[in-house]
């Protein structure tokens, strides 16, 4: 079926075998040579440089510090790890900003779709103004209008005195790791992760999956029973000490990314639930379904097939925009490498590849693993 | 709660001299005047009825939505007041340098800038240049769009051949007597505006090859356009913007280089060509085998019908998503300011580093996301009426 709509009618135009044969080898040629010209060109221009194609530089010591890391970096550690630290950096806020997008999304579309008048207003100006300007303006604007004009460290903006705004960035309590901290947090990623395998493996019986969602949130709370405790920021001198701090380039990337990935989610809600017929709605009630119910087993289930597709392309979206944190020097992995490891190495053609490769390998990870998902969902037809 | 609907109900009816006037002047007449006032009563109340009713299913329909309308009026009474404060009554809007800024925003600094906000370091004198440029490509797209136009596949046509090759003689200049403008004197808004136009010229017959190569019998084509197309769209906008600035010299011969902003072009125009090619691809599989079978039963061969058949139903199927495209475009040419083009945030970007205005950030990007504002809402209104139109059209 998708083989015969793909080719549409070209089948009309039937083509001789030697023909097809002699207009591919012409492409091929024609690709070929443009390639070899390219080739040509790029190896004379790095004889001209007295360089080559060589990816050995990523074992020289990199020799510059990031302003933030999750993983640990110094300046004599390689460019292979100055890699590694800043693709951390990238997921890390991407998933962050996958995280609150999604929660806000969700809560704008609510929002759009209630009865209620004042909400659906507040909520339709939000997203329209979100939507219609530029990503990469939304995060200049809350790095140099918002954060940057945040008062010093001793005039910060408190939240309930255990988290702290200021122009050094947004200072949060730390846990504290007990000795099964690490396993059990291990543990509860790998729950969440093989749920959905374990549940094939399981004896059949009706309340299997309700069990096997148990499990995630126990581990959570064993996690939250085997810290030490936590470790609350604290003014000392002119500066906080203990928790942890996100710098004000991290706030203003997730901001930005979380924000405006979160216009584009309510929308998709907005139009995945208005997509179900009013029938369906109106069957649920007549068969004395409670509104709790309709919206559980009968709108969310069809809305969701409707919006995982659509979802997937905006989280792939917000990982790609996650490179805009070379705007505002967020070290992530276009800053460090289209930016600082190429003006040092000047290993033009090897670091753009590393790039766009590794950005790739992120996308179809993805996209591979939430075309799963979606499978799952999806309808299926006898 | 029955205090605001009592409000809002007074609000709507009451203090109308048009209906209290007649009462007054028929006072004698006490019959017709009772029947009035009778009918004044009556309408009042209906109307309070009417404005509790909208109150009662809007905005109080059970006590959780009650509570709801209530935290929103207070956020919005919170935030809405200093916002509107700042953005006007304390706002300072005539100066030429920082010491007349207040509390409030100093749009002074944006009428300051507003000449290098539009025009970038476009040679002053030449900028009415610009202007011409600009209004004839907005004249052919509006005529292009123009649904009632006659000659719409000329102005189209006009549009992407014509318009841009008199656009670029009037920009760059240096003949016709027309003084030579370098690019990189080029910037503000308008190099948005021109930015959006050539990637749009560009990538429109590439994604039409790329969508046709994907969906070719021969798989050669058929496996390098859908690897091609794969690739960009896997890959963020900026890295390949830096690609074209930095890979794409060692590529070419010595000697050879583009322009800063020809590279940033052809950049974008890879990109965009990428998502324009699934857009297109969506509309050729939109169109039913009964068309192609149609143009072959009349002697059409592949070309003939994918030119005269299939290609103009396609294109009518994704105007909105091709506008829509255009739309992300235009916002993403913004990201030209990273490479060193001084599009409209790279201006406002230097321009808040100037000693005579430092530190207005907020006035300068608020005063971009205004202009953006309204370009795009004015462009997805158009989309939305484009997506009517053909919906009615086709039943």
């Amino acid at each position: 079926m998708a083989g015969k709509s793909r080719k549409g009618g070209s089948s009309l135009w039937p083509m001789k075998a030697s023909h097809a044969l002699l207009m591919q080898g012409v492409a091929l040629l024609i690709g070929g040579l443009v390639i070899a010209w390219f080739a040509q060109n790029a190896a004379s221009n790095l004889a001209r440089r007295s360089m080559q194609l060589d990816f050995g530089f990523l074992g020289s010591p990199a020799g510059f510090s990031m302003p933030f890391q999750i993983l640990s970096f110094g300046p004599t550690d390689t460019y292979f790890m100055a890699l590694v630290t800043a693709f951390a950096n990238t997921l890390l806020v991407s998933a962050m900003g996958v995280i609150t997008a999604t929660v806000v999304g969700l809560g704008l579309g609510v929002m759009r779709l209630s009865h209620n008048w004042l909400l659906s207003t507040v909520s339709g100006a939000i997203v329209e103004l979100v939507r219609n300007t530029p990503q990469l303006l939304q995060i200049v604007f809350w790095y140099v209008g918002v954060l940057q004009v945040l008062p010093q460290a001793r005039q910060s903006l408190s939240f309930g005195d255990v988290a702290f705004l200021n122009i050094r960035g947004l200072f949060l309590p730390a846990p504290i790791g007990g000795p099964w901290s690490s396993v059990l947090l291990i543990a509860f990623f790998l729950s969440l992760a093989l749920a959905p395998l374990a549940r094939r493996y399981l004896p059949l019986h009706p309340r299997r999956s309700s069990l096997l969602w148990l499990v995630p949130p126990l581990l959570l709370i064993a996690l939250a029973f085997s810290l030490k405790g936590w470790s609350l920021p604290a003014l000392k001198g002119f500066n906080f000490a203990g928790g942890m701090v996100l710098p004000p380039e991290l706030v203003a990337l997730w901001a930005g990314l979380s924000l405006y990935t979160a216009a584009f989610v309510a929308e998709i809600v907005r139009a995945s639930v208005e997509a179900i017929g009013k029938g369906q709605v109106e069957a649920a009630n007549s068969l004395g379904l409670s509104s709790w119910l309709t919206l559980r087993l009968v709108v969310l289930p069809q809305a969701l097939r409707l919006m995982i597709p659509q979802l997937t392309n905006q989280y792939l979206n917000l990982i790609k925009s996650s490179s805009l944190g070379a705007a505002i020097a967020y070290p992530e992995i276009v800053q460090i490498f289209a930016g600082t490891v190429l003006n040092q190495s000047g290993r033009a053609i090897e670091v753009m590849v590393i790039v766009m490769g590794v950005f790739l390998i992120i996308n179809l990870a993805a996209s591979a693993a939430l075309a799963q998902l979606n499978e799952r969902v999806a309808l299926k037809e006898r | 709660m029955t205090e605001k609907i009592a409000l809002a109900g007074t609000g709507t009816t009451g203090g109308s001299p048009l209906v209290d006037a007649p009462l007054n002047g028929a006072a004698s007449s006490n019959a017709a005047a009772n029947r009035e006032a009778g009918a004044v009563a009556k309408r009042r109340a209906t109307t309070t009825a009417r404005a509790r009713r909208w109150l009662r299913a809007n905005l109080f329909s059970s006590p959780l939505m009650g509570a709801l309308s209530v935290l929103t009026l207070l956020l919005l009474g919170l935030a809405l007041p200093p916002l509107f404060r700042w953005a006007f009554l304390d706002a300072v809007f005539d100066g030429s340098n920082r010491s007349v800024c207040g509390a409030g925003a100093c749009w002074a600094f944006i009428a300051d800038r507003l000449e290098q906000f539009v025009y970038g370091r476009y040679t002053p004198a030449e900028r009415w240049r610009v202007d011409v440029a600009l209004a004839l490509l907005a004249g052919f797209a509006a005529l292009s769009l123009w649904s009632r136009n006659p000659h719409r596949a000329l102005s189209v046509l006009l549009l992407v051949t014509l318009c841009p090759a008199v656009a670029a003689v009037l920009l760059i200049g240096g003949v016709f007597g027309l003084p030579f403008v370098p690019t990189d004197q080029w910037g503000g808004l308008s190099l948005n505006i021109i930015l959006t136009f050539a990637t749009v010229v560009l990538a429109l017959p590439l994604g039409v090859v790329l969508a046709m190569g994907r969906r070719s019998q021969l798989s050669v084509i058929r496996w390098s356009c859908t690897a091609f197309i794969e690739v960009l769209r896997g890959v963020p906008l900026l890295t390949v913007l830096f690609m074209a600035m930095v890979m794409l010299p060692m590529f070419l011969p010595e000697g050879v280089t583009f322009d800063r902003l020809v590279r940033a072009i052809i950049g974008l125009s890879l990109f965009v060509a990428a998502y324009f090619a699934e857009i297109i691809r969506a509309g050729l599989q939109g169109i039913p085998k009964g068309q192609y079978e149609a143009a072959a039963a009349i002697g059409l061969g592949f070309w003939g019908a994918h030119r005269l058949i299939v290609l103009p139903q396609a294109f009518r199927l994704v105007v909105p998503g091709i506008v829509n495209t255009v739309i992300d475009l235009f916002k993403d040419t913004t990201l030209v300011s990273i490479i060193g083009l001084f599009d409209l945030l790279g201006v406002v970007g230097q321009s808040i580093k100037d000693p005579n205005w430092l530190g207005l950030g907020r006035e300068g990007y608020a005063f971009a996301a205004l202009v953006f504002f309204i370009c795009c809402y004015a462009m997805s209104l158009l989309s939305l009426r484009i997506e009517r139109r053909i919906r009615s059209s086709s039943h």
